[in-house]
């Protein structure tokens, strides 16, 4: 049996409402910068940094990471949870999940703190 | 629980149907993002460090095979969207029945494809 221990909101309809929050958080912003790129089809460094440098792209752009974060580690609890079990892989299934998920927060953990330094370092 | 169910459910021996081919994509294709994310903050870093490295990327993807890999990250975000947008419009109601089903499936794969092509032609 599993137990909502690893997942994110400890609660399988609070996960499925988070997953379907950033999902919409992730298209938009995916929708926005393909817009905006289609938009400048000469984009030079000036316009690039200019739309980074502005408050609302930076907030918008960690709402993108942190729902990136918060959307794979769901996505992921699930793929891991139905594929790496104890009928598919034996008795080290909770102990590879486990480190799975391990492996994963620490990448999240790195993605958070480069995508701030990214978009806050700029001058 | 009892240990020794018996379990009938050998995939490999089942025939998957067209809805079921649209789900493993969307998960594999999110699987693929977790690592094409770090390619993409990777760019997103070079894009703005500086002017010298927004140039450097820019020569960096003139290269066939930077356009390939990053092709392959985009395929797999543009499926992934439409996949998922596929997700909220029947969380909303919307062809939830069988037929409704597979021909959702269908229409997404359509939007998946017309997506990636025109990925390709922008990159080229």
């Amino acid at each position: 049996m599993v137990t909502a221990v690893t997942n994110w909101g400890r609660s399988g309809l609070h996960d499925w409402l988070i997953q379907r929050f950033t999902a919409i958080v992730l298209a938009a912003y995916t929708l926005f910068l393909v817009g905006f790129i289609i938009c400048h089809p000469n984009l030079t460094y000036a316009e690039w940094s200019g739309l980074f440098g502005t408050l609302w792209m930076r907030v918008f752009s960690l709402l993108a990471l942190v729902s990136t974060v918060a959307h794979g580690w769901i996505g992921l609890w699930g793929v891991l949870t139905d594929y790496i079990t104890t009928r598919m892989v034996g008795g080290s299934a909770l102990f590879l999940r486990m480190t799975a998920m391990l492996i994963y927060v620490l990448i999240c953990v790195t993605f958070v703190v480069w995508g701030v330094e990214i978009i806050w370092g700029l001058s | 629980m009892k240990d020794k169910r018996p379990v009938n459910l050998d995939l490999s021996t089942v025939k998957f149907p067209i809805t079921a081919i649209a789900s493993i994509t969307h998960r594999v294709s999110g699987v693929i993002l977790l690592a094409g994310v770090l390619l993409l903050l990777v760019m997103l870093d070079m894009s703005l460090s500086s002017e010298d490295s927004f140039a450097e990327l820019q020569q960096l993807m003139s290269a066939v095979w930077a356009k390939l890999i990053v092709w392959a990250v985009l395929s797999a975000l543009a499926y992934h969207l439409a996949a998922g947008v596929r997700h909220l419009i029947m969380d909303l109601g919307f062809g939830e029945s069988l037929e409704g089903g597979r021909l959702g499936a269908k229409l997404m794969f359509a939007v998946a494809l017309l997506m990636i092509a025109g990925l390709g032609v922008w990159l080229w």
